[in-house]
């Protein structure tokens, strides 16, 4: 299995005014092809920020960050939007997705920034992507048509256009109810049986148990790191679960 | 980022907020438009009063007495009379670049006609007046050699005369009227002048010959001005020139002494009020000038709200993968697509309200297309210029605190 991500003795200081916060104190991490791995942690311990650096938003203060074999820590800042644009699917909690553009449009977003790929191939590769989250009858939708799950659902599709190496979710159910919650763990489920490498921050202990592995976090450092035992399937989960009646809006 | 994507991007955020886009749209709409509104009136009415003043002769020539005044105290009754007859026989047999010459007397005085009457000046002329200053006569004749011989009390009449003393469009040759008392006969009409460039009227004159005004109206041996024909309107330079050389002869006018006459050419006129009517056109360009920079100005405001409100976009186009510049272009292109439609839209407008005020000041408004281009122009270097600062600061955005942006 080829290594996606590797970590050397990461730190990360803050200066605020004049006192300095360590938020990375020194990680070791490995992450390697097909992994579907969870960051947990509370608030402060760090989790945001590791996430924010393995997304290359942010650059550490010292320690080596290899991403697909390429060491970010010395490139230049065009050069890591390139890899961002190229290796990288970001997820968010507010999902961050352009008002008044339809779902496919913003799908289509980051092709626009990839060189290599062609005006005539875009909505092409647009489509294919809405097709894999399931919401092909929804792609001229505006986002304000559209529920907080099947947002989530074009987010997600908007991350995976560019076929990137790695797939990062921050709190991707933070703003979502329960059954949908479970909806889009099938969803990132069924994208990591087929191949994908996905890793997420939670902070609720049900919803790190859909990975294969749980990595917490304390006070900047990883405080333990453990294969998860009794993996939830999400799609069984929501079999068990009540039909709600749902009311659509068209 | 090719620019075809570039610039579909930004016509996508722009859409987004066409209201927005407009009003931002509507300074540079309204600068643009009075910009070439009053370019386009200034020079449709540079071109009426070259018009004008070409229908009265390009090549005219006219000497004046030389109203001189000393210390504030007008020398005018001596130097006044400085001009006679003799110098139009001058000019007439020695002057080479000069065709026609007449001498001109002016008097004025009442016109009755039965029961009614005008006031208005009778010009003393010989026959060539007529040529010079591009008269004609609409019906009857002019006056001979034998008339003017014979100080014969016959006249033409101008529109304005025949309004007034006989209505509109009435034919009185032949009828007799009264120039201060004297019974006059009508030999001749001509044609309608209208307004000249300075809004004189033209056609508010009687021609008579100049023996008949100088001893029986105005009774006085000197003549008022003379005016010439030069041969061609490239010649009337050197006319002036020949004219002023003759002039000073027969004055016997020693080396010292200044002109006791002015000699002006038309064409200096005519340069004149050119340089005049072009002054007023950069003029009122430039009053529209600050309302296009006001418009610009708008536009780096909206640019700026813009930058801000939309900042969690710009940290969202930065996480998937869009560089600095990327993101700075697109702004740079937002505000350039807003001034160049705006451009459009100006030169549009401006047409339709040059075309409007040019028919309610019944002169044309003529669009230039140097002014178009102009506008273009200056619509690009606003859009570049008002939208640099806007979109450097969207560029040099951290993405984890523009994503983080409330």
């Amino acid at each position: 299995m080829n290594t996606i991500i590797e970590i050397r003795n990461l730190r990360k200081d803050y200066h605020v005014g004049e006192v300095t916060v360590h938020a990375l104190r020194g990680i070791d991490l490995k992450i390697t092809e097909g992994e579907f791995v969870a960051i947990m942690g509370a608030s402060g311990s760090g989790k945001s920020t590791m996430l924010n650096i393995l997304g290359c938003l942010d650059k550490p203060t010292a320690g080596d960050y290899l991403l697909d074999g390429i060491n970010v820590s010395s490139m230049e800042k065009d050069a890591i939007a390139r890899l961002r644009n190229q290796k990288l699917g970001f997820v968010f909690q507010a999902y961050n997705l352009l008002a008044r553009t339809t779902a496919l449009e913003n799908v289509e977003l980051p092709l626009f920034y990839n060189p290599k790929v062609r005006a005539r191939d875009r909505r092409e590769a647009a489509i294919r992507a809405l097709e894999a989250v399931g919401l092909t009858d929804r792609m001229h939708h505006m986002p304000n048509q559209l529920s907080g799950g099947q947002q989530q659902r074009v987010a997600i599709a908007r991350s995976l256009v560019n076929d990137p190496v790695l797939i990062l979710a921050d709190e991707p159910t933070g703003n979502l109810d329960t059954r949908t919650s479970f909806e889009i763990m099938e969803l990132f489920q069924n994208l990591n049986e087929k191949g994908r490498t996905i890793v997420y921050v939670t902070h609720e202990p049900d919803i790190a148990k859909f990975a294969t592995r749980n990595v917490m976090f304390r006070d900047g450092k990883i405080y333990r790191e453990s294969i998860v035992t009794e993996r939830l399937n999400a799609k069984e989960i929501l079999e068990t679960l009540p039909v709600e009646v749902i009311e659509e809006f068209d | 980022m090719n620019y075809s994507n570039l610039f579909r991007i930004a016509i996508r955020a722009l859409i987004r907020n066409k209201l927005r886009a407009f009003l931002t749209m509507l300074g540079i709409i309204i600068g643009v438009a009075s910009v070439i509104a009053m370019l386009a009136i200034g020079e449709g009415s540079k071109q009426k009063m070259r018009g004008q003043i070409s229908s009265m002769g390009t090549n005219m020539v006219m000497v004046m007495p030389n109203f001189q005044r000393r210390g504030g105290v007008s020398l005018g009754a001596s130097s006044s009379m400085a001009l006679k007859y003799t110098d139009v026989i001058a000019l007439r047999n020695e002057a080479v670049d000069v065709g026609a010459v007449s001498p001109e007397i002016r008097a004025s005085g009442q016109i009755i006609y039965s029961n009614k009457n005008t006031q208005t000046t009778i010009y003393g002329v010989s026959e060539e007046y007529l040529s010079i200053r591009k008269l004609e006569v609409l019906s009857g004749r002019v006056f001979n050699a034998n008339e003017t011989r014979s100080m014969a009390k016959v006249c033409i009449l101008g529109q304005t005369v025949v309004e007034n003393l006989f209505g509109k469009g009435a034919d009185p040759v032949g009828l007799s009227i009264r120039i201060k008392n004297l019974p006059f006969l009508v030999i001749g009409v001509l044609k309608d002048k209208g307004e000249s460039g300075m809004g004189q009227d033209q056609d508010d004159l009687i021609l008579a010959p100049y023996t008949t005004v100088q001893r029986r109206l105005a009774a006085i041996d000197y003549i008022n001005g003379i005016y010439a024909s030069a041969l061609s309107e490239e010649k009337s330079p050197a006319a002036i020139v020949e004219v002023e050389e003759i002039l000073r002869r027969t004055h016997k006018l020693k080396e010292s002494t200044e002109n006791d006459f002015r000699v002006m050419s038309q064409s200096e006129l005519l340069k004149t009020i050119t340089s005049i009517t072009d002054i007023m056109t950069y003029l009122l360009g430039a009053i529209a000038g600050i309302s296009l920079l006001v418009g610009g100005i708008g536009i780096m405001n909206i640019m700026f709200v813009s930058v801000t409100e939309r900042t969690r976009e710009i940290g969202l186009r930065m996480s998937i993968g869009g560089r600095g510049k990327d993101i700075m272009k697109q702004f740079l292109a937002e505000s350039i697509i807003l001034s160049i439609l705006g451009g459009v839209m100006g030169v549009v407008f401006g047409y339709l309200l040059a075309r409007l005020a040019g028919s309610l000041m019944s002169s044309q408004a003529i669009v230039k297309t140097q002014s178009v281009v102009l506008a273009f122009i200056v619509c690009f270097v606003i859009g570049v210029f008002f939208g640099w600062y806007p979109a450097r600061k969207a560029a040099n955005l951290n993405p984890i605190d523009a994503l983080r942006y409330e």
